[in-house]
């Protein structure tokens, strides 16, 4: 009677099916970082006046900027609603390797904020009048950095889950590890408006991306257990 | 019976505080042991410590079986209906899940019109009859069950009381901590706090 | 092998580490003085000045100790960090503890200088050089570590969350140089960096290797320094921390 088969692949799936279905139950809140990403971007022409010239030249820095505030926004949610209502208990102590659980919730978050974000950056980009040529880097890259920066994100959201006024802190210790991702990800589009290559930036992403993804999934497991104590 | 758990030595402190001190604990098959205390007595804390969701303790814990462990905040998502919460916990457990066997859960805590109704348009009598839940189907031999009655009515105590009896006689265990007592025979009663 | 395995077990013991490092700090530190005494003053006033920058690069015996040891430092915390989630080794969590505070100083000493290098040689106070860049970058990271032992209310929780911490920044860290170093050749292709030809004179690389050295063993000392507070502090209810203070009263 007391045979319990768990599986990883299921345990994974689950996981999966119920934070999309949680995310999309208030579907409001979903909508919170894409209007954050587009007003933010708004308030650079009111800053620093409508030309066309000036604008292009700092958009790839100020979409990725954008970016990289918008995910910092969300990824509260990441862990904090768990963490309120007892379910990141269970977690913990249910799902075996946790990093699978964690990963999938890190899946579930980039996909309804990250890759909505890369699907929204063209109309971002048209505000602030970037090169139609440069278009396709910036949505590949942000494909390849925004998964990065939720997976980096996590571990943040991890250590600070159980604070009071977390909020702040998670920012702090998470905009550093950044860096590198707006250096690369506005490198990449820069470069393919002077007409270079950007295939070596996004190839440095992607190497990132497959680093962060197989180490911040037990720094953030070891770092939820951390918080729970 | 078996030795489902056995804690040795355990002591904790918090805030200055000392919860509890020289605490040792044999739980075997068929035991049911209440803690009991005052509001900070440390009973949480305790579960807490022999679920293993904290280190910060003296002493040692061994356990020698699976454990089911239900918190004081029910670990259910408001968002979500009862029959999805639960198909989660199947999943992650790694109990079968068919609709109809969930149905049957929901049913048997007395929530057979609401499984479609996201848990936070419940009552708190609904929710916690939802958290426990799943203590119906495949769960571990040994329960550690944080104020299991709170805020069940008369017919929600004696759904409690029901699932312990079956499974003492399934030859499970459970610790339970609560203020309000469980009411049942043959029951271990731990005092904790001032008085212990 | 016998002696290893005692001196890895009198390792956790912070009573024995507290009279060993209480021996070492004494020397390290007035060596450590001493050797940046003389770095320094060669440096400073002896060492030939440069034919491009003249006598303004002689900061740069300040400047490349402290960042050199900012990011020593970090390495440090994240090894110590890693050693006590592994084998939970008590000396480790309070390397942890001791070593932040330190490194952030250096690390500020570190842009404090380069500033005070650059203003001669730029014009400007601030410029974003592939060093100093990483050296902000760098403070951050230290900042985040110092910052989260803060908010974890409970210590040991404090510890282990800010070993993770360090462990991903290390991790990070190299990283983001790179990252940092190809922006800045990308941005500013004939930038003369600022931390200066690899082949020096002799004249120029020994007062420099001398202060290097010597910061290090002030470093250490102050670091040994800030272990022993700790020590103190987390066993301060046990009898052999009474009788020491009373000792030191009477």
């Amino acid at each position: 009677m007391w045979q319990r088969h768990p599986s990883v692949s299921r345990a994974f799936a689950a996981q999966l099916r119920r934070d999309l279905t949680i995310a999309f139950r208030a579907p409001g809140e979903l909508v919170n970082p894409l209007m954050f990403y587009i007003m933010g971007i708004a308030l650079f022409p009111l800053g620093v006046g409508p030309g066309a010239e000036r604008l292009a030249e700092m958009a790839p820095g100020v979409l990725w900027v954008l970016a990289l505030l918008s995910t910092l926004l969300s990824l509260d949610s990441l862990f904090r609603r768990d963490f309120d209502d007892g379910t990141l208990e269970q977690l913990v102590l249910n799902v075996d390797p946790l990093f699978t659980g964690v990963l999938a919730k890190v899946l579930a978050h980039w996909l309804v904020t990250g890759l909505p974000l890369a699907i929204l950056s063209p109309v971002a980009a048209l505000l602030l009048f970037l090169p139609a040529s440069a278009v396709p880097t910036l949505v590949a890259a942000l494909l390849l950095g925004t998964p990065i920066l939720s997976l980096l994100g996590a571990v943040g959201a991890a250590l600070t889950v159980a604070l009071k006024r977390g909020g702040l802190l998670l920012t702090l210790i998470t905009l550093p590890l950044y860096v590198p991702v707006l250096i690369l990800g506005a490198g990449a589009v820069a470069a393919q408006i002077n007409g270079v290559d950007p295939a070596a930036q996004l190839a440095w992403l992607a190497s990132i991306l497959a680093l962060m993804l197989t180490l911040t999934p037990f720094a953030a497991a070891l770092a939820l257990r951390v918080s729970l104590e | 019976m078996a030795a489902l758990l056995t804690g040795r030595g355990l002591r904790c402190e918090r805030d200055g505080r000392l919860l509890f001190d020289a605490l040792d604990l044999d739980i075997e098959g068929g035991a049911i042991v209440e803690l009991t205390g005052p509001n900070g007595s440390g009973k949480t804390t305790l579960l807490r410590c022999l679920a293993g969701l904290t280190g910060d303790f003296d002493g040692s814990v061994e356990r020698f079986a699976p454990i089911s462990y239900i918190g004081h905040r029910g670990g259910l998502n408001a968002q979500l209906t009862p029959l999805e919460n639960l198909r989660w916990y199947a999943a992650v457990e790694g109990a079968p899940a068919s609709a109809a066997m969930l149905q049957a859960l929901l049913e048997q805590v007395g929530l057979a019109g609401c499984a479609l109704t996201p848990c936070q348009q419940l009552s708190a009598g609904q929710q916690r009859r939802a958290a426990l839940a799943r203590l119906g189907f495949v769960s571990a031999p040994l329960w550690l069950l944080d104020e299991p009655l709170t805020a069940l009515d008369e017919s929600g105590c004696a759904l409690v009381r029901d699932l312990l009896q079956a499974h003492r006689a399934a030859g499970g265990a459970a610790v339970c901590a609560t203020h309000q007592p469980l009411q049942l025979a043959n029951v271990q009663h731990t005092p904790l706090g001032a008085a212990a | 092998m016998s002696w290893l395995v005692t001196w890895w077990h009198r390792l956790s013991s912070p009573r024995w580490f507290f009279t060993v490092s209480r021996r070492w700090t004494g020397p390290l530190l007035t060596l450590g003085l001493i050797g940046m005494l003389i770095g320094l003053g060669w440096g400073l006033a002896i060492a030939p000045p440069d034919y491009l920058q003249g006598n303004s690069f002689r900061i740069m015996y300040l400047h490349v100790p402290t960042a050199i040891l900012a990011e020593s430092c970090y390495l440090l915390m994240g090894v110590a960090g890693a050693i006590a989630l592994i084998w939970r080794i008590k000396l480790a969590d309070m390397v942890l503890v001791a070593a932040p505070p330190i490194g952030a100083t250096f690390c500020a000493l570190a842009l404090l200088t380069g500033a005070i290098w650059g203003r001669p040689t730029w014009g400007t106070w601030w410029v974003w050089d592939a060093r100093t860049t990483s050296m902000l970058v760098l403070l951050f990271l230290y900042f985040g570590v110092m910052a989260l032992r803060q908010a974890v209310p409970r210590e040991e929780s404090a510890g282990r969350a800010c070993a993770i911490l360090a462990i991903v920044g290390m991790v990070n860290i190299p990283i983001i140089k790179y990252s940092v170093d190809w922006w800045l050749t990308l941005h500013q292709p004939s930038t003369f960096k600022l931390t200066g030809a690899p082949s020096m004179p002799s004249e120029m690389y020994l007062p420099l290797l001398v202060s290097v050295i010597s910061f290090y063993l002030f470093f250490a000392a102050v670091l040994l320094m800030g272990i022993g507070n700790e020590i103190l502090r987390r066993e301060q209810r046990t009898q052999w921390v009474n009788e020491l203070m009373q000792g030191r009263s009477a």
